[in-house]
Formats: C-alpha cells, sequence, structure tokens
C-alpha cells in the first residue's frame, strides 16, 4: 500500500474542496486578475478528479505568489524566482505528485529567469503558471521584465529604454514542450488551458494575462481578446516549431500594440519528459525516492559494500 | 649517478625545523597538472599501506588542467600519521611535460623545471632527490644547485624515466619507471605495485607497465647507495581502507539514506558532488547537476519537501548563492544537509589552496537570526560520523545542518580501519507522521495540518509529507501560524521564533548525552592547551605528541561542534588551563572570535596562530607557535603568524 494514498485515489471531486473554509481571505486587490487563476485552476484541478492533496503548488514571491495561501492542497510559498527548482526538486523525489509552479513576470522572467530556462530545457513534467501584468505589483508599480519600451515608472523615470522581453518566444527557444498564453478575463478558455497543461506529459507553461487595475492597466484593456485558434486570421500548426514561433513573435508583438491575442502556440507530444528520460538512462530509481522510506520491504545498500575500491 | 657538488655553504630558510622525528619516509612526487601525479601517488600511497604501514597524503595542486606545479607527498610510519610532516625526504620529481615556455624564464619561472626547483627548500638533510633527466639536462637546474646538494648532504639521482619508458611502452609510462627507482633505492618490494597495476590496467596496458617497473628498479636495485633512509617497518593487525574525508562524507551521506543531491560544480565541493552521482543510481537515488547554486540548494528543499532525505554543497563563492535557500530553510523548517568545501578566499581566491576562512559566512549568512546546525569534522572519521550525525539532526528536527571542512580534508588519503565503516543504513525519516498519525494530530477547522504547531516537545512540530492523507499545509519564507499561513501578529511571531530557537537547544543538549564531537589529545591535568577546529586537528594532535615529549605541559581540544558550541566542554577546557593557543587558517580569528562570543570571556589568555598562505599547517610551525605563547619568544616564520593574547 502506497504512503501517499491521497494520490491516484478515485473518487468525485468537489470545487469547494480547493476553497479554504476559513481565512485567508485574498488581499489582492478588487478587479485584480489574479482571481481569475485562482478560479480558472480550481476548475481545471475539479475537472481532472485531482486530490487536493496529490498537488503541491509552489509559488513564488509577490501578489501572484499569495496563490498558495488561497488554493486549498500541499503548497510551497517560497522564494522570489525560485519556485521552479523547488518545484523539480519535489518532482524528483516523487513523480506521483501534480506538481503546478506559479509565480509572476518579474519572479519568472526577471529573477529566476536563468531557473525558467533550464527547466524548460529539462522538459519536468509540470506546469507553470505566469501571471504576467505586465508590472511589479506587491512593491508598487516598478517596471517589470514585461513593461513595454518607454514604460514610465519611479524606477524608469525617463521611460524604460529596454524592449519588453518576450515569453513565449523564450519558451519555445528554451525547449519548454506546450506553451500557452491565456487571459484572466477570459476564464472558460484558461481553464481549458490550464486542464491542458496539467494534462500534457512534460513543461508547461501558460503565460497568463493578468490585469493590474491599481498599478497598470484594468480588465477593460484586455478586451475584446482573441483566440488564435478560432480567429479566421491566424492559421498555423502548433505543433510545427516554425509556425508557433512566428505566430509567438506576432502575438507579443502585437500585446503593446493594443491587440491582445491569446491560446495555444505549441505543443511537442513525441517527447520524453525528464522523469522518464533519465528512467530509460538507469539515473531514476523506478520506485519513487519518497515512497522508499515508507516501504518495510525495501532493502538499504550501504556503504561498506564499496569499500573494496578503498583495499 | 650521483651528482658531484662543489663545497660551499647553503644556509635553509627553515634549519630549525627539519629535525627527523622518527623513522619515517615522506615521499613527494612533483610535476605538471595532467603528467598523473594524482594516480600514480594514490597507487603508491595503497602499495605502502600494503606493505603494512600507516599511511597520510597531502595534496598540493595549481588550478589549471595543464602544468603548473603540483605534488603529493605520501608520508608513512610505523604508527597512525594524522598530518603530513615537517618537509619531505625523498623526492620524485617527474618534470612539468606540459610546460608551455621551456626554454624561455617566462611570466611563471622555467616550469619545465619547476617540479625540482620550487620543492627544494622543504627537502630534509640528506634527502633523495630522483628526477627525470629525460626532460632535464643540466643545465635546466638552478645555478646553486650543486652548491645546496653539497651543503644538505642530498643524494641525486638522475634518470632518464623517458627513455626507459619508451623502451618498453610509452612515454606516459615515466611514472612508473620513477616509482621503479623510488622502490629500488627504498628497498620496497614490487609485488605490491604489480598486483596494483594488474588490478586497475588491462593486459595491454599492465605487461609494458611491468615491464618499465622492472626495468627501472633494477637499474638502482643491487647498487651500492649511500643515503640513510629507511623505510619504517610495520604490520597490520586488522584490515585497512585507504579514503578521503570526501570519501567519507559520501559513506556518511549514503548510510544515512541520502537518496537525493543537487549541485554545481566547483572545487573543492566537487568531489563529494561526483562520489554522489557516481553511487546514488546504483543506491536507488537521484543526482542533479543543475544550472547554478541557488537552484542546487533549492532543489533539494523541495525534494526534501515531497520526502527524500536530501543534500546539496559547494564551496565558498557557490556556498555564497545558497544563502537565500538556507534561510528558506530555517523558515519553514525543511530538513536539509548542506556540504561546505572551504577554499582560500576572498572572492576566486585560490580555488585549489585549503584555507578555513568560511566560518563565520556558514555561520551567520543569510537575513534574520541563524537556525542552522554546523559541524566541522577534522578527519575521515569524523566525517563519517558527523555526517550522518548531520542528517539524523537535520530531518530529527527540521532543520538545516552544514558540514563544513575545507580542500585539505576534502582530498587527503588517510588509513582507517574497515570495520570503522561495518555500519548499518539508518534510512529513517526522523521526525515525520504516516497517514495514521496523521489523522490523530491537530489540525486546523479549515482542514489544514498544524505543520507548524506552537508549544511542542523541542520546538519540533509534527511533519507530513505532501500525498499524504489529511496532511496538506502550506510551508512559507514568510512568518506563518501553526497551518503555515501568512502572518504578522506579534504573538504568533514570537511564539514561533522561540520554538524554532528552542530547538537549538534541545540539539545542543541532544548532542552532549552522546559521544562528544570534540577531540581531546594530550595529559588531562596540562597547565597549558592548544584549541583548534576542523582539518588541522591531526597536525596539532602531532605538534602536541612533539610538544610532550621534549616537556612541555600541554594537551588539545579539538572543537567540531560550531553551532550549537559546545559552551560547557570548551569552558571546562579552558578553565583548566593557564593559557591557550587557538590554531586556525585564516587572517582574522574566526574561530577565537566564535568561541570568545560565546563564553563572555577568556579573551585574555588566548593566543592566536594564524596561517592564510594557501597551505596547511607543518607540526613545527605549531610546535613554535606554542613555544611563543608560553615562553614569550619570538615567532619568526614567514608562513604564518602568531597573535599574542590579549593578556600578555
Amino acid at each position: 500500500m502506497s504512503a501517499f494514498n491521497a494520490i491516484g485515489e478515485e473518487r468525485e471531486i468537489d470545487q469547494n474542496e480547493f476553497t479554504p473554509d476559513i481565512e485567508p481571505q485574498a488581499t489582492w486587490c478588487p478587479g485584480c486578475g489574479d482571481f481569475g487563476v485562482l478560479k480558472a485552476l480550481k476548475g481545471a484541478a475539479t475537472e481532472l478528479g485531482i486530490d487536493p492533496e496529490e498537488i503541491l503548488l509552489v509559488t513564488g514571491i509577490g501578489c501572484s505568489g499569495k496563490l498558495s495561501s488561497y488554493f486549498e492542497s500541499y503548497g510551497f510559498h517560497s522564494i522570489h524566482g525560485r519556485s521552479l527548482p523547488l518545484a523539480r526538486g519535489a518532482k524528483l523525489a516523487n513523480p506521483e505528485l501534480t506538481i503546478i509552479a506559479a509565480g509572476g513576470d518579474g519572479d519568472g522572467y526577471g529573477i529566476g529567469g536563468n531557473h525558467f530556462m533550464h527547466t524548460a530545457r529539462e522538459n519536468h513534467d509540470m506546469t507553470y503558471i505566469v501571471f504576467n501584468n505586465e508590472i511589479f505589483g506587491l512593491t508598487k508599480g516598478q517596471t517589470s521584465p514585461t513593461s513595454p519600451k518607454g514604460h514610465e515608472s519611479k524606477t524608469q523615470l525617463e521611460g524604460s529604454a529596454k524592449d519588453p522581453l518576450r515569453p513565449l518566444s523564450m519558451s519555445l527557444s528554451a525547449g519548454a514542450s506546450y506553451v500557452a498564453r491565456t487571459a484572466a478575463v477570459n476564464p472558460n478558455q484558461a481553464k481549458e488551458i490550464i486542464v491542458e497543461a496539467i494534462e500534457h506529459d512534460g513543461f508547461s507553461h501558460i503565460d497568463f494575462l493578468t490585469q493590474c487595475p491599481t498599478w497598470n492597466k484594468d480588465a477593460k484593456q484586455y478586451v475584446p481578446y482573441i483566440d488564435i485558434q478560432q480567429s479566421e486570421e491566424y492559421d498555423f500548426d502548433i505543433t510545427d516549431r516554425r509556425e508557433a514561433a512566428d505566430a509567438m513573435y506576432e502575438t507579443e508583438t502585437a500585446l503593446y500594440d493594443g491587440k491582445v491575442l491569446t491560446g495555444r502556440y505549441f505543443t511537442e507530444e513525441n517527447r520524453n519528459d525528464y522523469q522518464t528520460e533519465k528512467l530509460e538512462r538507469g539515473s531514476m530509481p523506478e520506485q519513487p525516492v519518497a515512497e522508499q522510506y515508507f516501504d518495510d520491504d525495501h532493502e538499504w545498500k550501504r556503504s561498506y559494500e564499496l569499500l573494496d575500491a578503498h583495499k | 649517478m650521483l651528482l658531484v657538488a662543489a663545497a660551499t655553504v647553503y644556509v635553509r630558510r627553515f634549519d630549525a625545523s627539519y629535525t627527523m622525528t622518527d623513522n619515517e619516509l615522506i615521499w613527494r612526487i612533483a610535476g605538471g597538472s595532467g603528467d598523473g601525479i594524482d594516480s600514480t601517488s594514490q597507487n603508491f600511497t595503497k602499495a605502502l599501506l600494503r606493505a603494512g604501514l600507516h599511511v597520510f597524503t597531502h595534496r598540493h595542486y595549481p588550478s589549471r588542467i595543464r602544468g603548473g606545479h603540483t605534488y603529493v607527498e605520501v608520508r608513512a610510519r610505523d604508527r597512525p600519521v594524522t598530518s603530513r610532516g615537517d618537509g619531505y625526504n625523498v623526492l620524485l620529481s617527474l618534470g612539468d611535460s606540459f610546460a608551455r615556455n621551456p626554454q624561455e624564464d617566462a611570466y611563471y619561472g622555467d616550469e619545465e623545471a619547476k617540479p625540482l626547483t620550487e620543492n627544494l627548500d622543504e627537502l630534509r638533510e640528506g634527502g633523495i632527490i630522483i628526477y627525470d633527466s629525460g626532460l632535464l639536462d643540466e643545465a635546466d637546474l638552478p645555478a646553486d644547485f650543486e652548491e645546496r646538494v653539497e651543503a644538505n648532504d642530498w643524494h641525486v639521482y638522475p634518470v632518464d624515466l623517458r627513455a626507459i619508458a619508451k623502451e618498453h611502452g610509452r612515454e606516459v609510462m615515466r611514472n612508473t619507471a620513477g616509482v621503479g627507482i623510488t622502490a629500488g633505492l627504498l628497498g620496497l618490494d614490487l609485488s605490491y605495485f604489480e598486483t596494483l597495476m594488474r588490478e586497475s590496467m588491462p593486459d595491454e596496458i599492465f605487461e609494458p607497465n611491468l615491464a618499465v617497473l622492472e626495468d627501472a628498479h633494477e637499474r638502482v636495485a643491487g647498487t651500492d647507495h649511500d643515503h640513510d633512509i629507511e623505510l619504517p617497518e610495520n604490520e597490520h593487525e586488522t584490515e585497512q581502507v585507504l579514503l578521503s574525508g570526501s570519501n567519507a562524507i559520501t559513506y556518511g551521506a549514503l548510510d544515512e539514506g541520502c537518496r537525493f543531491i543537487a549541485g554545481y560544480p566547483m572545487t573543492p565541493w566537487t568531489e563529494v558532488f561526483t562520489l554522489m552521482n557516481k553511487h546514488l543510481p546504483k543506491f536507488g537515488g537521484v543526482a542533479e547537476q543543475v544550472e547554478d547554486e541557488i537552484a542546487a540548494a533549492t532543489l533539494a528543499i523541495g525534494a526534501s519537501h515531497a520526502g527524500a532525505k536530501a543534500m546539496s554543497g559547494s564551496s565558498g563563492g557557490g556556498f555564497a548563492l545558497m544563502s537565500e535557500p538556507l534561510g528558506l530553510a530555517e523558515m519553514t523548517e525543511t530538513p536539509l544537509v548542506l556540504i561546505e568545501a572551504a577554499r582560500a578566499g576572498l572572492s576566486t581566491g585560490m580555488p585549489t589552496k585549503p584555507e578555513q576562512g568560511d566560518l563565520e559566512h556558514v555561520l551567520y549568512t543569510s537575513q534574520g537570526d541563524s537556525n542552522r546546525v554546523v559541524f566541522a569534522p577534522a578527519n575521515v572519521e569524523e566525517a563519517y560520523t558527523q555526517t550522518r550525525k548531520a542528517f539524523q539532526i537535520a530531518y530529527g528536527y527540521h532543520i538545516p545542518v552544514i558540514v563544513l571542512y575545507d580542500q585539505k580534508l576534502s582530498g587527503e588519503l588517510r588509513n582507517v580501519d574497515a570495520a570503522f565503516f561495518d555500519e548499518e543504513p539508518a534510512p529513517d525519516l526522523g521526525a515525520t507522521l504516516t497517514e495514521d498519525e496523521i489523522a490523530e494530530a491537530a489540525h486546523h477547522a479549515s482542514g489544514k495540518f498544524q505543520r507548524f504547531k506552537h508549544d511542542v516537545d523541542d520546538g519540533v512540530s509534527p511533519r507530513s509529507i505532501p500525498g499524504q492523507k489529511g496532511g496538506r499545509f502550506l510551508a512559507s519564507g514568510n512568518e506563518h501560524t501553526p497551518e503555515g499561513h501568512i502572518s504578522e501578529d506579534p504573538d504568533n511571531r514570537v511564539a514561533q521564533m522561540n520554538r524554532r530557537l528552542q530547538k537549538m537547544e534541545a540539539i545542543r543538549d541532544d548532542l552532549d548525552a552522546n559521544s562528544s564531537h570534540q577531540t581531546y589529545h594530550g595529559d588531562e591535568n596540562a597547565t597549558y592547551g592548544i584549541m583548534t577546529y576542523g582539518s588541522q586537528q591531526g597536525t596539532v594532535e602531532e605538534a602536541v605528541d612533539r610538544l610532550r615529549a621534549a616537556g612541555h605541559d600541554v594537551k588539545m581540544l579539538g572543537v567540531s561542534d560550531m553551532m550549537p558550541y559546545p559552551e560547557a566542554e570548551v569552558r571546562s577546557f579552558l578553565e583548566s588551563v593557564e593559557e591557550c593557543l587557538v590554531v586556525e587558517m585564516n587572517s582574522t580569528e574566526q574561530f577565537r572570535g566564535l568561541t570568545q562570543k560565546e563564553l563572555g570571556e577568556f579573551g585574555p589568555m588566548l593566543s592566536s596562530l594564524l596561517k592564510y598562505n594557501g597551505n596547511p599547517f607543518e607540526p613545527a610551525e605549531i610546535v613554535e607557535g606554542f613555544e611563543a605563547t608560553i615562553d614569550d619568544t619570538e615567532f619568526e616564520r614567514e608562513t604564518a603568524r602568531f597573535q599574542p593574547a590579549a593578556g600578555d
């Protein structure tokens, strides 16, 4: 019998199970896009029938980092930029867990950018949601990696001289095997995309447009949005890396021209996730490391067996 | 073969220290990096061990792949060896075959000749020099070479090692030729080398190597050589194994059930990291090389959180990047073992040289009040035992534990009773609940498990693992309530701070209740003391033996518990002596400072002996440091600095 009975248990899941009965009340501002992520995530987890206790939700720091406070599951509110390495460690120790990592655009594309790149290339089987509000919210409105060129703030008094970072293109070239953009203003699409991302075997990256009405744009500025799969204007094959790259480039540029494009951009189905890759090379145990400690029959090797080399 | 030298007197720098204490061999093999010095010296060490001797090695190498002055010293005696010696008595100088500017006096000097010239200052009177005359001819020798040979009664054997190697095999086999000459001159039985080579080499390599070995040996074995160096004799009564500190840390971790490591290469930490990479897959574990040290320590936190016994580590600069995750582990009470293999700083410093300058870094880095445990093992046995203890404390008390050692302990080989490692594994997850226990434990009204419950024994709250039914909680680097939610409530803050601090007291009690990590050496009733920590301990032990043999009334305390500090033990030691010398490898007296801070007194009776030139202490330096402490004699060496006690 497993030591982790919340995992893989067949039972009906109610969406309310993901809502804490009592405090804390969300500290997000009225009209904040972060509520949209929370709702979409709860809907997706319910639809997939995942037990709250088989989920580890790892978040970074910032308004987005509070997601783990308002979503009832195992949670880890970590450090700014470090949600992905923490999530990777947990996944390697127990691949049976459903791992979701989340953070803001500063968290994921700025301070945690190096981890983002390497997690994508390793193709860990997990979902990474980046709350992209094009601003630093919790620290009160400084320019972020996705703020538009010319963005004025207390840290960029003359307007930012930097071009914004291209999150979808970066993700694709780094090696993510599922890349999508959705928006808080489109809750149905957001839920569907999260469902697909969790189901995908590999690293799924969702750039989630979350309006910040206090320091940046409000919801109205993300409307109308265009679902790139449903628009006749855009026709590309999301399994084709080159076509995906073109669509991403156009989408990233359009955002700063006031045109909100969302949808699925890339998916790569025939690629092993990282755990599988390691398993096939013999550098990952069949029995998850975390299970071994609870298994009374597990045979523990000891270093004494290695001493012949020292005689 | 003996070079005839002109008779002029040459005065060496450290005359006073070169007294042969006992019958011993200290063989130094010198060459360029890439010349195979390491593997040749390891086989030589093993041969001496199998011949019944006690052995100890000291490595000196540059931060380069090819070339540069590198040597390994192998010391062999008829009794356990705990330190390098003072100087050495047999030199095998291969010549640097990778020298860039063999013909000119370039910026780094004549590199080809360095393995000979750079080693002469430390060669004892009456010592042997074997050098590869195939690489160095007389024109390469320093101008005063013959004078020094004469003055110091050195016995010089120029041998064309390359020619012997080429005659039977390939040029790279000149190391084997050098070993053959050494064995011939010292009367070492070749069978040990033959067996070792057969164990480690395929036939097509073994055969020519054996021919090289035997040929070289024959050229000197029958000759009448007039040196006075004799091999000590001994027989081991129990089976011995040859291990480094890095081996011991690795084995301690494996036996404690550690099945996860994440890291990034950095000298000298890389040794433990690569050993774990080698063994973990066969032990059912996972090893990960990641993008940087922030990720490395954070992956280990994630793995531990999800139920693995996990570790990470680095050396000074990489450990600096771990400050942030270290603090997260403290705040979220995630069990974690970190290894810090110190090297000479500041910044990149001297990457391949030992120093003990990272003590304060390891004790205090990361924001907020430290809430961690730090052990500094002194030798192979302590490295094994204290790494095991590190995991027991980490998982028993939900706290990060750091094993601090350095480049010296990392690579030095030493023989240990094989039976010492005949230990059972202890793959226990420590203070972690089963699902049945979780069902009985305290939960918040929301259904969340109270992972950070106030008012618990020893400050250790119950722990669940993701995936366990009924165990869900939030871990947060923010201050948090018992179920993990962010809270800035003052009462909760104080309760959580006090609970986390309470664990430190409980850990100190736990450590005091078990066999002490501290080491005592010498006469318990001695009037004077020497204190040290970590890797210099073995050298201090030898210095104490010599001082006692010379009639001094002295004892040693070697401290391993850096945090929580073993206050009672150190206080009782210092109260029992009139004066104490503190020996450490850094320039700002970090260990002495820690001792004074923890004990709040004794400052006026503590002198310091500090060394930070990149080389570990030799016993004679400590002997002289001690004499300066109690006799107020002038400490004259340039290699170390003596800092008299404030009370003097």
